[in-house]
């Protein structure tokens, strides 16, 4: 019993992990310039079959696979930033909002025309053969993906606090016009914003997209990774990594103690009661509204 | 060196294309001394400082005629980034601390441009030997400090750039007497040992007129009256209006000001 629900914990946790990347890639470019970007998923999706490209068409070292499909992301996102939002900059957020959502759709359908809309395998360098340590049964793959994920972050926070570039984004985070006064160009931090929101994205494709599957759909795991920022406070950093890692959690328990059917609803659930009953999330403060 | 370091010549400011601001504002700040920007609320103080450091592009506002020259180059039309760039750093009304940063963290924002490590490292020295009270709290959570402690840490944060010009924005507003005795000192004592320029925008005429060298007065959208800060200080229309005193040098009662200044308008 308590050793199937460990596993049950660590392979929620696991998948818990890659939410909270994407998690993290929607709070970041939130808190920078004050859009959802509905189209975080698709940078899931779009790298998945990047990844997929260099290593089954091209045949090249994983290794290699992972650095390029987290170079080629970033520059997506860098992409879309100039081509879908920075022209519409001035107008309101809704507006942008409603244009990445256009631009997830563009996505979406531009691999399903190139990849066609059946499931890819896509092969992952950890074993799926489980390891036992207690009474603690996970794979190797569980510990890559959370052992991964955990390495990014721990990335991130040193680039976030102890980098000079760092810094600046999170001041211009908080008041852009006080990071313009001290020279820091606002439109250079959009676009680094965005290229490692896509970048976080392309390692949680490449981690996801073997454990779960490889389809132009796969960009709907946004939507899950969304709900666990809300549950950990939309605009929290830590609350988007623990709002991400609960949701897996909760997710694959629920889908022990009940059925498939109730685990694919879960997220949707927990989603509806969070909005209900505390709508900043866990980590969130009061809502304050930038004017 | 230049004797006219920043130049403002009859500049006209429209915001949203339909209000006039500034009226044909013309303005002169020579190197190495502080220029008191002096008058009411709403006479265009802020907006002259935003036409001067670019933010006013980013409020829709536009200088629509004269031009602004900082070291005998054209500066008006650029980016605030691109005029911090330049050596011109606003420090804003209100002070506008990053209140999730560190004091530690606030003041090496301020040094984003530069890229000389080691010079960084010796204002920051320079910085809390000035502002002693930042030492204590220099991990502190810059959005924690008192009122006194922010508007030190904005002025810190502004000299961090090494700026050739500061501009100061009401850094008066809402302190205690004391303290603003201290942060003008303190001002003072920077433009005396750094050679730092300063444009400090004031309603405090009195504190302002005490560290200035020159100053100008505003009203409604131009200047009014300029001079030596010792000749504004002994001028009778300004002790009157902006310094309320009389002549026997007692405060003056509001409503003697008041009936006074209905009955007189400066000529221009």
């Amino acid at each position: 019993m308590t050793e199937i629900l460990s596993s049950q914990v660590v392979s929620g946790l696991a998948t818990g992990c890659v939410y909270a990347l994407i998690a993290l890639g929607f709070v970041l470019i939130f808190k920078a310039t004050d859009v959802v970007n509905f189209a975080q998923g698709e940078f899931v999706m779009v790298s998945g079959f990047i990844s997929y490209t260099l290593l089954i068409g091209l045949g090249i070292h994983y290794g290699l696979v992972l650095l390029a499909t987290i170079v080629l992301s970033g520059v997506m996102g860098v992409v879309l930033e100039r081509v879908v939002v920075r022209p519409i900059m001035d107008a309101p957020i809704f507006s942008i909002v409603i244009a990445t959502i256009g631009a997830s759709i563009v996505l979406r359908s531009s691999a399903g025309i190139l990849y066609g809309y059946d499931v890819l395998p896509l092969p992952t360098i950890f074993s799926k053969d489980p390891i036992r340590v207690g009474f603690v049964q996970f794979t190797a793959m569980d510990a890559g993906v959370i052992g991964f994920s955990l390495v990014i972050m721990v990335a991130l926070y040193l680039f976030f606090k102890l980098t000079r570039t760092g810094t600046a984004m999170r001041a211009t985070a908080q008041s852009q016009t006080a990071a313009r006064l001290m020279g820091v160009s606002v439109t250079r931090i959009f676009s680094l914003t965005w290229a490692i929101s896509a970048a976080i994205g392309g390692v949680a494709g490449v981690l996801i997209a073997p454990i779960i599957y490889l389809d132009p759909n796969l960009g709907f795991i946004g939507v899950k990774a969304f709900a666990g920022a809300i549950l950990g406070g939309f605009g929290s950093i830590p609350g988007a990594i623990v709002g991400g890692m609960l949701l897996g959690v909760i997710e694959n328990l629920s889908g022990y103690f009940f059925n498939a059917g109730i685990k694919q609803v879960s997220t949707y659930i927990l989603l509806i009661l969070v909005l209900v009953i505390r709508p900043a999330g866990l980590f969130g403060a009061a809502p304050i509204r930038k004017v | 060196m230049f004797e006219k370091m920043l130049r403002l010549n009859n500049i006209q400011v429209i915001y949203s294309d339909v209000i006039l601001v500034l009226k044909g504002l013309s303005l002169e700040v020579a190197e190495g001394q502080i220029v008191a920007l002096l008058g009411a609320n709403g006479a265009g103080k802020t907006t002259t400082l935003k036409a001067i450091s670019g933010l006013l592009k980013t409020e829709d506002g536009r200088v629509t005629d004269g031009g602004i020259e900082f070291m005998e180059r054209r500066i008006d039309g650029l980016d605030p980034e691109d005029i911090c760039r330049r050596g011109i750093v606003q420090v804003m009304e209100g002070r506008k601390v990053l209140e999730t940063l560190t004091v530690e963290e606030n003041l090496k924002i301020g040094a984003y441009t530069r890229r000389d490590a080691d010079g960084v490292q010796r204002d920051l020295r320079m910085i809390y030997d000035y502002f002693p009270v930042l030492v204590a709290r220099r991990h502190a959570v810059a959005g924690y400090l008192s009122g006194g402690e922010q508007q030190m840490l904005v002025i810190g944060r502004a000299l961090m750039a090494r700026p050739k010009l500061l501009l100061l924005d009401e850094p008066s507003l809402g302190l205690a007497p004391l303290l603003v005795r201290e942060i003008f000192d303190i001002i003072r004592k920077i433009k005396d040992e750094q050679g730092t320029t300063f444009l400090l925008v004031e309603q405090n005429a009195q504190i302002a007129l005490s560290i200035a060298d020159y100053g100008y007065i505003m009203e409604n959208g131009r200047i009014v009256f300029d001079g030596p800060a010792a000749k504004l200080r002994g001028n009778q229309d300004v002790r009157e209006f902006y310094l309320g005193l009389s002549e026997a040098g007692r405060r003056k009662s509001f409503k003697d000001v008041k009936f006074y200044k209905r009955r007189k308008r400066w000529a221009f």
